[in-house]
C-alpha cells in the first residue's frame, strides 16, 4: 500500500491556480524528490498533505484511506520556514510538540531522551530556544519533526541552515528512517541532494505536474546517446552518417576532450570500436543528464527536443 | 479535545510562571492597601501637624473687628491700626502667612477685599478665609434686614429622601444611588480594563506565533481554530487566576492596614468618632443620633444588595466579554506582522468596548432604566460593561436572561468569524492587511 497516493487534487486562489490536477504516487520506503521552482506549488501542495488547508477537488490516500484528522499523527512535517516558541526550554518545546503528534507524556520523555542522546545534546533539556544558534535550534526541529516515529515524512529544505558535518548527521539520520520503514518527501531545491539521497522524483511547475518516476528512467528517458572520450591526437574524421562531433575541448597539451553523438541505434561499444583505430583513447563514459540539467530546461519551458538539444550542449 | 486541552495548558503555565505575572500578581493588591495606608498616614499627619496660620489685618471697614478673639483652628488673626502701606512692609518683615486688608464697602457689594501672601496660599485656606468673611458679612445683611440669627437657623432644614424600590410583587427594598453608583462603576471598569488587557495578549500571543513561523508547525498537528480556543482559553484562566488572587490578596491586605491603624472599618470609625463626640456634647447629641440612624441606613442598604447574584453575573459577564472580544483580537492578531501594524485595527474592534465604558458613566449610572441603558446593556458588544455596571440597580430577569443569552451567542459568533479570518492569517505573511483582505479570507472556502 503507498504510504500517499494524490489524485488529480486542484487548489484555486483567488488570484491563480496554485495546484491543476496534479498526481503523485509515493512508493513505500523512498526517498521522495518534490521538485521545482519557486511559487510551483510544492508548498500548498504540502500543506494539502498535512491538512492545514484543503483541495477543492481530487484526493489525498495516505495508506489507502481518504486524509482524516487522526493522519497528522503518522506524517511528520518540517516547514522551510523553521520555528519554534522562542521563550521555551528545549525539552518542554519537544514535550508539548510530540504530544500534540498524540504520543503520551511518558513515550514521548522517553524518545525525547533518545534523541537527544544521539544527537549528543542531552544538556540543552533547559536552555531556551532563543539562546540556541541557528543549526543548533534546526536540530530541535528536526527532533521535534521524527519525535513520534511518523510512517511519512515531509522535509522541506531539510539541509539548509546546516553546516556540512551537520548536514551529514542530518543525511545518517533520515537513511536511518528510512531503513526502519518510514517514507521521506523531499522539497529541495539542491539538486546535489536529490542525485545524492532520492530514489524517485516529480517535478511540479507552473501548478502541473511534468515529470515524475524512479530517477533511474527519468534520466533513461532523458539519455541521448550521447558520449564524452578523452583521447590523445585529434586527427581523425568519424564517418558522419553514424556520429556527430558535438564539442572538443584540450585538457592539455596533446590530450582532448570530446562529446560525440551517435547516431540511429549505434551504441557505445560500436564507438569505442570505431575509434580505437582513430585515436589513443584515454577515458570514455556515456554523458547522463543531471537532474540539475533536467530541471533546468523543462522548467525553462523547453520541448523534449530542445530539452535533447540542451543536455548534449551541456 | 484532548489538544485544545494541551494548548490551554501551555498558553497558561508560560504565562503564570514569568516573572512578570508574578510581579503584577503581587504588586497590584500590595499597591491599594498602600495608597489606602499612605493616605490614612498623610491624613492623620497633618491634622496632628496643622499649625494656626497668623493673618494681619487691616480693617478700614471696622465692620470685621478680627483680633485674638475671633481666632479659628486654623487662623490666628493680629489686628493692625495703621495705613495699608505701611502694614505692607511689616507684613514683609515678618513670616506670617498673609496680610489680610478690608477696605470700606457697601454692604450690599462687598468688593475690594485683597490678601498679601509671601508663598502662594493653597486654595482651600483662601477658600476658609473667603468663608469666614462672607458669615460675616451675612450675619451683616441679616441685621440690616432685621432678621434674627436664631430664626434663620430654625429656618435652614435637612430633608434626607429615604429611598425605597417597589417591585411589583410589592415588596419593598430600600436602595441607595450612592452605593449602587460606586459598585457599578467599579465593576464595569473592571471589565472595561480586563477585556482590553487580556484581549492584547491574546493578539500578541498569535503575533508571536505567526512571525516565529512556529504556527506552520502547530497547524500541521491540530486545526487552526483549536489553536486559537485553546489560546483564548488558557489566557483566559491566566486572568481570571490573577483577578482571584488579586481579591483574595486586596481583601485581606486592605483589612490588615486598616486595622493597623485601628480603623477596622470605615463605617465603625465613623460610628466611634460619632460617640465620641456626643459625650463630648449633648447640644448635637439629637442632631448625631440622627446621623447614626443615617450610618444604620447605610449598612443596611449595603447588606441588601444582592451581592451572589451580582457577582454570579460579573464572573458570567466577565468571561463572556472576554471570549467575545478575545476571538477579535486573535483575529487581528492573526492578520498582522507586528503590535504596530495592529494599531489600525484595534481601535475599531474596541470601538463598541469604549462605547460601552462610556454608556456607563453617560447613561447607566444615571439613568439605568432608561432606553439607551437598556439597549447598551442588550447587545452583545456593548453589555458586558453596562450590565455588569447596570445590575446593582436591580435589573429585571427577563432582560438579565436576554442579555446574557445574546452574550453567548455574540461570541459564538465573533469566533466563527474570528476563527474564519484566523485560519488563513496566520499562514499568510508579506501580505498587505486590509478590512477587505480579512473579509476575502473570511470568505474563503475551507
Amino acid at each position: 500500500m503507498e504510504p500517499l497516493l494524490v489524485k488529480g487534487v486542484t487548489k484555486q486562489y483567488a488570484e491563480h491556480k496554485a495546484l491543476d490536477n496534479v498526481s503523485i504516487t509515493i512508493p513505500e520506503q523512498s526517498i521522495f524528490g518534490l521538485l521545482g521552482p519557486n511559487g510551483a506549488g510544492k508548498t500548498t501542495l504540502i500543506r494539502i498533505i498535512n491538512q492545514i488547508i484543503n483541495s477543492d477537488s481530487g484526493e489525498v490516500l495516505v495508506f489507502g484511506e481518504k486524509l482524516k484528522p487522526q493522519h497528522v499523527e503518522i506524517i511528520g512535517y518540517l516547514p522551510e520556514e523553521r520555528g519554534l516558541y522562542k521563550k521555551m526550554k528545549v525539552g518542554d518545546q519537544l514535550l508539548y510538540l510530540a504530544q500534540l503528534k498524540g504520543l503520551s507524556r511518558k513515550d514521548a520523555l522517553a524518545r525525547i531522551k533518545v534523541w537527544l542522546e544521539k544527537f549528543e545534546i542531552k544538556d540543552w533539556w533547559n536552555k531556551k530556544v532563543e539562546d540556541l544558534s541557528k543549526g543548533m535550534a534546526q536540530k530541535v526541529q528536526f527532533i521535534s519533526t521524527v519525535l513520534h516515529e511518523p510512517k511519512l515524512i515531509i522535509l522541506d529544505e531539510p539541509f539548509s541552515g546546516f553546516d556540512p558535518v551537520n548536514a551529514e548527521l542530518i543525511t545518517e539520520k533520515i537513511l536511518e528512517l528510512k531503513a526502519n520503514g518510514s517514507t521521506i518527501i523531499f522539497s529541495t531545491h539542491r539538486m546535489e541532494t536529490v542525485e545524492s539521497l532520492c530514489d524517485h522524483i516529480a517535478l511540479i511547475n507552473k501548478s502541473k505536474k511534468i515529470l515524475e518516476g524512479p530517477k533511474k528512467s527519468v534520466k533513461e528517458q532523458y539519455r541521448s546517446n550521447t558520449f564524452l572520450v578523452e583521447h590523445r591526437g585529434n586527427h581523425f574524421a568519424l564517418p558522419s552518417e553514424k556520429y556527430e562531433l558535438k564539442k572538443q575541448s584540450v585538457i592539455e597539451d596533446g590530450l582532448f576532450s570530446s562529446t560525440i553523438q551517435a547516431k540511429g541505434d549505434i551504441k557505445g561499444n560500436q564507438l569505442i570500436r570505431d575509434l580505437i583505430d582513430l585515436t589513443e583513447v584515454y577515458s570514455f563514459q556515456e554523458k547522463l543528464p543531471s537532474m540539475a540539467d533536467i530541471f533546468i530546461s523543462l522548467v525553462k519551458g523547453e520541448g523534449d527536443d530542445a530539452l535533447k538539444k540542451h543536455l548534449q550542449e551541456a | 479535545m484532548n489538544k485544545v486541552w494541551l494548548i490551554i495548558q501551555r498558553e497558561f503555565l508560560i504565562r503564570v510562571r514569568k516573572k512578570s505575572f508574578l510581579i503584577a500578581t503581587i504588586i497590584v493588591p500590595l499597591i491599594i492597601p498602600a495608597v489606602i495606608g499612605g493616605l490614612v498616614t498623610i491624613m492623620i499627619k497633618e491634622a496632628e501637624s496643622a499649625k494656626a496660620d497668623t493673618v494681619m489685618v487691616v480693617d478700614e471697614s471696622g465692620v470685621f473687628n478680627l483680633d485674638s478673639t475671633k481666632n479659628t483652628k486654623r487662623f490666628l488673626f493680629v489686628p493692625l491700626q495703621m495705613p495699608l502701606e505701611q502694614a505692607k512692609k511689616v507684613y514683609n518683615e515678618t513670616k506670617d502667612f498673609a496680610l489680610l486688608y478690608v477696605p470700606k464697602f457697601e454692604v450690599a457689594k462687598p468688593e475690594g477685599f485683597v490678601i498679601y501672601t509671601q508663598e502662594n496660599p493653597s486654595i482651600e485656606k483662601i477658600g476658609d478665609l473667603e468663608g469666614l468673611l462672607g458669615d460675616r458679612i451675612r450675619d451683616l445683611k441679616l441685621q440690616e434686614y432685621k432678621i434674627d440669627k436664631e430664626i434663620l437657623k430654625n429656618l435652614k432644614t435637612n430633608v434626607s429622601l429615604k429611598q425605597i424600590n417597589l417591585s411589583k410583587t410589592g415588596e419593598e427594598k430600600s436602595g441607595n444611588a450612592g452605593i449602587l453608583y460606586v459598585l457599578g462603576f467599579v465593576l464595569g471598569i473592571l471589565i472595561y480594563i480586563f477585556v482590553l488587557v487580556y484581549g492584547i495578549q491574546i493578539m500578541q500571543g498569535v503575533i508571536d506565533e505567526k512571525t516565529s513561523k512556529v504556527v506552520e508547525v502547530i497547524v500541521s498537528s491540530v486545526k487552526p481554530f483549536q489553536l486559537m480556543l485553546g489560546k483564548i482559553l488558557g489566557i483566559a484562566a491566566v486572568g481570571v487566576l490573577q483577578f482571584l488572587i488579586w481579591i483574595v490578596l486586596i481583601t485581606f491586605l486592605s483589612s490588615g492596614v486598616l486595622a493597623y491603624f485601628g480603623l477596622k472599618m470605615p463605617q465603625k470609625q465613623a460610628m466611634e468618632q460619632v460617640t465620641k463626640k456626643m459625650q463630648q456634647n449633648e447640644d448635637v447629641k439629637q442632631a448625631m443620633d440622627q446621623q447614626n440612624v443615617k450610618i444604620n441606613e447605610i449598612l443596611g442598604h449595603i447588606g441588601e444588595i444582592p451581592f451572589t447574584k451580582i457577582a454570579f453575573v460579573f464572573v458570567f459577564f466577565f468571561v463572556g466579554g472576554y471570549l467575545l472580544y478575545g476571538a477579535l483580537f486573535a483575529a487581528v492578531g492573526s492578520a498582522v506582522e507586528s503590535m504596530q501594524e495592529s494599531q489600525q485595527f484595534q481601535f475599531p474592534i474596541t470601538m463598541p468596548l469604549l462605547i460601552g465604558y462610556f454608556g456607563l458613566f453617560m447613561f447607566i449610572l444615571r439613568d439605568p432604566h432608561g432606553t439607551v441603558s437598556f439597549w447598551l446593556s442588550i447587545i452583545p458588544f456593548t453589555s458586558p460593561v453596562a450590565m455588569v455596571g447596570r445590575i446593582a440597580f436591580d435589573v429585571p430577569n427577563w432582560q438579565l436572561a436576554l442579555s446574557m443569552i445574546l452574550l453567548i451567542a455574540g461570541f459564538i459568533l465573533t469566533t466563527w468569524i474570528a476563527g474564519r479570518i484566523y485560519r488563513v492569517g496566520i499562514l499568510m505573511t508579506g501580505t498587505k492587511v486590509n478590512w477587505k483582505v480579512m473579509a476575502k479570507w473570511f470568505m474563503m472556502r475551507e
